[in-house]
């Protein structure tokens, strides 16, 4: 008795967990706007979902095979972010956060139109891309597709945060995201930097849109997934890239959990418990800065 | 210090002068005669969306307390119109209390509720509040559809129709005007008070505020809930008028809708939010108009409309805040010749 209940309990977490590694891509995308550029970006899922259709479209429609699909989604998300950031949010710049922030809303609302618009609302299956087979782990089982998926996402993100934190680039948006008018006088191009921020967010977003559309199949509700990255940026605080993993993989893990063990409907909720909990408790999230001033 | 705001900022600001204080009597008397001769004149159609009207411009105005005057980002707007709307259902099923009581019960069921969600966000600096305001949204979301026993689940709630002045839909008719009336007016008056001008304070510069005396975290609460509070009553209407009540009226995208109407009409603005009510709730039956024209028979329009409101919704929220800031009631007053200097001083927000 006991033994099954921890085996599949184990079986749960695992799962949980490689589900949660989506959500650190996207985060990821998340976290280096708001370091840099200090916009709450809440078309972050929208953002997702658009690079997935964009797969979808050159990969299956067009049939041009997944390698190909993939290069053109990758580089059309970040086209399209680069392009949201210079036309939608630049002119915007030193308006009041509210602004900013309606702003993205407002962009959300329009690609989700557009994706209905062009896709319909009903889910679209990606080409397999991912291995179906499932592995074993002694008597564990896991969905092959979201394994390999967990360890796209873990090379990914690696190599994102290697760049961010060894390249040129990265360390100049780490200088902007410390102190604007610093980095400013030293010679960095903050315009440049919002831009490539926005692009690095493209790219983040749309490979993680790519692994969750490979699992369950791509529709225009799948941004709503990123409300659950608002989750994790929380717990994570905001401005941690390091810290953003670590909150990724436990609120894929709860959420799983209780969705396993109270029913479904429970999924979608937990996340925000996990907000307001964080709020109360800890507004500085486990790894945030101490950015947060209390009035 | 006990006046920090009032008689200095009088004597600086032409607008809050006598003529413009007559013209503004004799427009508010006019909405009224007007909403009074309505029914006689209107068909069905005319009335119901009256009524829809009038229910958007309480709940806009609510918005606007909170984000325009008060700088608050609330995107979870329709979660309170859904504590307002079931909790005045269940007031209406099974006590059978009059629609005023239910209303003001509605009231401040939301309230209540906007504190629980706003306490934790508005003690932090920055846009906490948004994220706080979602999670109301998806919780609130939860337990209507899932407080089975309570609130009907998916189902929802049906309520027996109300027959107020004994006029039936013309009564109902009456009764949402006045409430849109008393609301309304109500909101105007609130920034010639105390509290009213520390919305505004606490949103131009919090530590100001605080300097004069103003506390910022009762304020902004006081805001929010408010704001909540106004979107309780219009819930406890939409009930009363639709008659039914389920989780699906009181989704995200009905959020946005109100967001639109702040941003269109203009922020920090009554007359806007009226304004942007109005344009918000026509607008989709205008786009049925066009597309029903454009596309002629056949075509499936369902499927095209509900995408392309969204996508219209998102524009008109970008385009406006890049394009005209001030909304459509920064549009009126630059027909009616408002000077530019006293719109240069009304820094943004």
């Amino acid at each position: 008795m006991m033994a099954d209940f921890l085996n599949q309990f184990l079986e749960f977490s695992l799962v949980g967990i490689a589900s949660g590694g989506i959500y650190v891509l996207a985060a990821l995308g998340f976290v280096i706007i708001f370091k840099a550029t200090n916009i709450f970006n809440f078309a972050t899922g929208e953002m997702m979902m658009f690079g997935t259709y964009l797969f979808y479209l050159v990969d299956t429609q067009l049939g041009l095979g997944w390698v190909t699909g993939l290069g053109a989604a990758l580089i059309g998300s970040a086209a399209l972010a680069m392009a949201l950031e210079r036309s939608l949010l630049r002119p915007l710049i030193g308006r009041p956060a509210v602004v900013l922030v309606l702003v993205t809303l407002g962009i959300s609302s329009m690609l989700r139109g557009v994706a209905t618009l062009i896709w319909g609302p009903d889910v679209r299956q990606l080409t397999e891309i991912l291995p179906r087979k499932p592995i074993f782990l002694g008597n564990i089982l896991i969905p092959g597709k979201l394994a390999w998926g967990f360890i796209i996402v873990g090379i990914v993100a690696g190599l994102f945060m290697a760049y961010y934190r060894f390249s040129r680039a990265g360390t100049a948006i780490r200088a902007t995201s410390t102190d604007q008018i610093t980095a400013e006088s030293l010679g960095i191009n903050i315009r440049g930097v919002f831009l490539l921020s926005w692009g690095l967010a493209g790219l983040l977003t749309c490979a993680s849109g790519v692994i969750t559309g490979a699992v369950n199949g791509v529709t225009p509700q799948l941004g709503g997934v990123a409300l659950n990255v608002l989750a994790v940026v929380m717990l994570a605080g905001m401005t941690s890239v390091g810290g953003v993993v670590i909150a990724g993989l436990f609120v894929g893990w709860i959420e799983t959990i209780s969705g396993a063990y109270l029913g479904a409907s429970w999924q979608s909720f937990i996340p925000y418990l996990v907000v307001l909990v964080v709020m109360v408790v800890k507004p500085t999230g486990l790894f945030g800065e101490r950015r947060i001033e209390r009035i | 210090m006990s006046h920090p705001v009032t008689s200095p900022a009088r004597a600086a600001n032409p607008v809050i002068g006598r003529p413009s204080a007559m013209a503004e009597a004799a427009a508010w008397g006019l909405v009224a005669l007007g909403l009074l001769v309505l029914p006689a004149f209107g068909s069905v159609f005319v009335i119901y969306m009256a009524c829809l009207i009038a229910i958007n411009v309480i709940a806009t105005v609510g918005l606007n307390l909170t984000v325009g005057y008060t700088g608050l980002l609330s995107i979870g707007h329709s979660a309170f119109l859904g504590v307002g709307a079931y909790a005045s259902a269940l007031m209406w099923i099974h006590l059978g209390t009059p629609l005023a009581i239910n209303i003001v019960v509605g009231a401040a069921m939301a309230f209540a509720v906007g504190l629980v969600f706003g306490l934790p966000a508005l003690r932090i600096k920055g846009v906490y509040l948004a994220i706080a305001t979602l999670a109301a949204q998806y919780s609130l979301y939860f337990i209507f559809q899932q407080w089975t026993p309570v609130t009907g689940g998916d189902r929802g709630l049906s309520l027996p129709k109300f027959d107020i002045f004994g006029l039936g839909d013309t009564g109902f008719y009456y009764a949402v005007a006045i409430t849109t009336l008393i609301t309304t007016f109500a909101a105007r008056n609130l920034f010639r008070t105390r509290i009213g001008r520390s919305f505004i304070a606490v949103r131009e510069k919090d530590y100001a505020a605080e300097v004069l005396g103003i506390n910022v975290v009762h304020t902004k609460l006081i805001a929010f809930g408010i704001g909540a509070a106004y979107a309780g009553i219009a819930g406890a209407l939409l009930a009363a008028f639709l008659r039914i009540v389920n989780p699906d009226q009181f989704t995200l995208n009905v959020s946005v809708f109100f967001l639109a109407a702040v941003v269109v009409g203009g922020r920090a603005s009554i007359v806007g939010s009226i304004l942007g009510a109005i344009f918000m709730t026509l607008m989709p039956e205008m786009l049925r108009f066009v597309l029903e024209h454009a596309a002629g028979s056949g075509a499936d329009l369902a499927g095209l409309l509900s995408p392309l409101r969204e996508i219209v919704f998102g524009a008109l929220i970008v385009g406006f805040l890049i394009f005209e800031p001030r909304g459509l009631s920064g549009i009126v007053e630059r027909m009616f010749g408002r000077s530019e200097a006293v719109e240069a001083r009304q820094s943004e927000h």
